[in-house]
């Protein structure tokens, strides 16, 4: 990590009907990782079984079109034990730039434990690691940074006006360490390698202290 | 007197390695050649019996033999296997006597001076060789000589399992055509011009003459004297060989019985990694073999994204077989054998103390893979292809052998090219029917259900046609409209039609949804 004040454990939850999460996951691995280059190892992408079946696999040539270099192992896991056990394993090799794990619904296995076991391991070796959790209810959790993603209609296409724009999200940080929680409307900047974060206008619980960076006016992270 | 055996491993072999496959490939009734390319197309490299006898010949145009019997099967020769079948073939057939050597593309030659006592003679032992090589699905020609041209020559022009003895050879010899003293195409063809169709007419011919003929164009080692006299042993024609390949196991005997063998194993294993360290090698593939009091063995087999002798390392790796081991009365010897011995030049470690990032994934691609199964751990396998689901191939990454697609600088290194199009992030592994609700004569459908949800279609991109690879698909694929749809709610699809109303290859084309855009 480049900046010590951005967390090493995320989490983001999410529908397996869109690719709402992964896609603010890849921005945020992004502008973290991506602008200075300071990383080229590969990203480990760790999924469950029920994750990879719901959702599908990691599209590498979409991927490659956020503007993300590094390359992808893949593991397909058997459950979700296994799953926590391979980004464990993954956190212990620093030669990795990022971990990213799905782990579908809310099992068993993944506990506070397991999330504390994750964040340990994360800080020991400096690998930061993502935690998307498709169809998932939030529980306790370690994680520093927590996300409920949901798809947004996207922006102007300014080619073609019927056509879908740059893709927006509604990013609800609903905890963190960083400032009160609030609700977003991101986006990804390619060009600036960063996350846009716009206030939600239509959220009527705007404004009950957010703090004003957030209330006015886009803010980026990265 | 040295005593030269010859076989000859004779195609067509389909599979390079029968006895690895015991399962029949074609026919054995049907004709089938395998096919070389040549300068003008493809040859016949190799035809079965009934392709022989519908006309088809060695080094003749596959097109010519095709119009000569329609129903010929054509298979691709794969020569690079055939010469690693015929490798490991020789070295088998060091059971019959110490010292064998490959002779030419399809042939092998033993040095069995002194081993055929052990056989019951010669004669038993050519019939034990023919019986064992014929059960490994190779059909052989074999010869016994006294020098290693004469074997040659026999096995090819002389007769079956021909056994010929030293007062008896020159005799023998004389009478096998010219072409049994492995001269080159010219040469030949200037013998029979001049009309010298046995090797006995050059025998007649005084030795001087034919110096002056055929010594002086350069090829001094393959005239047609020191062929005859190879042949006859006046000029000595040494064997030459190949060592095996060294095998890299230590087995250590315990002195009792132990029930878990994990403490045991640090010693050998080093012992294991020193022997490869010193000859300068790696290995992929590692075996563990227990064996219990009461008779019985445990394998236990883990494998190596790279080559790697790290004794901690392999010993962690084999450590997750240990969870579900049985032990019965305990253990009394054990094994560790090095599969799949690769080079590995000793690598500097980096002065500032940082970590070969290369070697750190290798490891976790070891570890993963050890305890998830091979088939878990996927590296980008990306194709040329503009069927998405063809181009999105993932392999296991403890195959290996596709380093560029790990490297960095980019996903799937060199062997992808960048995006020109707009893809999803995510690709489902299979696509999903879509039922249609309120369907528009252009465009993709403005209602649909998927998943027992319905959406409504805002906006839309497309379409974006990928026609079915002809050279592949069977036929009747249809082709592919895909569309980027956004619904009410904001997320981005990946619509595909199959077909075409009207396309004459179905009903109604179906809809799909293949991925989820970010």
């Amino acid at each position: 990590m480049t900046d010590p004040d951005l967390p090493t454990f995320t989490e983001a939850f999410s529908n397996t009907r869109d690719g709402a999460g992964t896609g603010l996951v890849l921005a945020q691995i992004d502008a973290w990782l991506g602008a200075d280059g300071a990383r080229d190892g590969p990203i480990l992408w760790v999924q469950d079984r029920t994750a990879a079946r719901e959702g599908g696999l990691p599209c590498l040539r979409g991927i490659a079109g956020t503007g993300l270099q590094m390359p992808i192992l893949r593991v397909g896991a058997r459950n979700a034990a296994d799953a926590l056990w391979a980004m464990e394993e993954g956190l212990e090799c620093a030669a990795l730039s990022a971990v990213v794990g799905e782990v579908w619904g809310n099992p068993r296995s993944l506990d506070f434990t397991a999330t504390k076991r994750l964040a340990l391991r994360s800080r020991r070796s400096g690998v930061p690691v993502w935690l998307l959790r498709p169809d998932g209810v939030a529980d306790l959790s370690v994680a520093p940074d927590r996300w409920r993603v949901d798809p947004a209609p996207s922006a102007d296409n300014p080619w073609d006006a019927r056509a879908p724009g740059q893709a927006r999200w509604w990013a609800d940080l609903f905890r963190t360490r960083r400032g009160a929680p609030t609700r977003w409307v991101a986006g990804h900047d390619r060009a600036a390698h960063r996350v846009d974060l716009a206030a939600a206008l239509s959220d009527g619980t705007l404004g009950t202290g957010g703090g004003d960076d957030a209330a006015t006016g886009p803010r980026a992270v990265g | 007197m040295a005593r030269w055996e010859r076989a000859e491993a004779t195609t067509p072999r389909p599979d390079p390695a029968p006895w690895d496959d015991p399962a029949p490939g074609p026919d054995a009734d049907a004709p089938l050649v395998l096919a070389a390319e040549g300068p003008h197309g493809p040859v016949i490299h190799a035809a079965n019996v009934a392709a022989m006898q519908a006309g088809a010949v060695r080094g003749g145009r596959v097109t010519d033999a095709r119009a000569l019997c329609p129903d010929l099967q054509v298979i691709p020769a794969d020569l690079a296997g055939d010469a690693a079948a015929l490798e490991r073939l020789v070295l088998w057939a060091r059971r019959w006597c110490p010292w064998s050597a490959v002779d030419g593309a399809d042939g092998m030659v033993l040095d069995t001076t002194g081993s055929d006592h052990l056989w019951g003679g010669e004669a038993a032992m050519l019939a034990d060789m023919e019986t064992r090589l014929e059960a490994l699905g190779q059909s052989v020609r074999i010869a016994l000589a006294p020098t290693h041209g004469a074997a040659w020559a026999l096995a090819r022009y002389g007769d079956a399992r021909e056994i010929c003895g030293g007062p008896a050879l020159k005799a023998r010899v004389a009478m096998l055509p010219v072409a049994a003293l492995r001269l080159d195409g010219t040469t030949l063809l200037t013998l029979r011009r001049l009309g010298l169709k046995r090797a006995g007419d050059l025998m007649a011919i005084p030795r001087a003459t034919l110096e002056r003929r055929f010594g002086r164009d350069g090829k001094a080692l393959a005239t047609p004297l020191r062929r005859l006299d190879q042949m006859t042993g006046a000029l000595p024609e040494p064997v030459v060989s190949a060592a095996p390949p060294r095998r890299f196991r230590v087995v250590r005997r315990l002195p009792e019985p132990v029930m878990d063998p994990q403490s045991l194993l640090e010693e050998p294993m080093t012992d294991l990694c020193a022997d490869l360290a010193q000859a300068g090698c790696g290995l992929r593939g590692l075996r563990l073999e227990l064996y219990r009091t009461d008779g019985t063995a445990t394998r236990l087999e883990s494998g190596c994204a790279r080559a790697n002798r790290d004794a901690a390392h392999l010993i962690r790796l084999l450590s997750r077989h240990f969870e579900s081991l049985d032990a019965g009365f305990g253990f009394d010897t054990l094994s560790l054998e090095a599969l799949r011995v690769e080079d590995m030049a000793a690598a500097q470690v980096r002065l500032d103390g940082g970590i070969d990032s290369e070697l750190a994934v290798a490891t976790l691609i070891d570890r993963l893979s050890a305890r998830l199964g091979g088939q878990a751990v996927q590296m980008p396998d990306p194709r040329a292809s503009h069927l998405p689901e063809r181009a999105e191939g993932w392999a296991p990454a403890l195959r290996g052998g596709r380093a560029d697609l790990l490297a960095p600088g980019g996903l799937g290194g060199g062997g992808m090219v960048a995006p020109a199009r707009d893809r999803p992030v995510r690709l489902l592994q299979v696509p999903e029917r879509i039922e249609v609700l309120y369907a528009v004569p252009e465009g993709p459908p403005v209602r649909f259900k998927w998943r027992r949800k319905p959406y409504l279609i805002r906006r839309h991109q497309g379409p974006e046609r990928i026609a079915p690879e002809w050279w592949r698909a069977r036929p009747g694929t249809r082709l592919r409209d895909y569309y980027k749809v956004e619904v009410a709610e904001g997320a981005r699809y990946w619509l595909f039609r199959e077909g075409m109303a009207g396309d004459g290859r179905g009903d109604e084309p179906d809809w799909f949804l293949h991925g989820m855009f970010a």
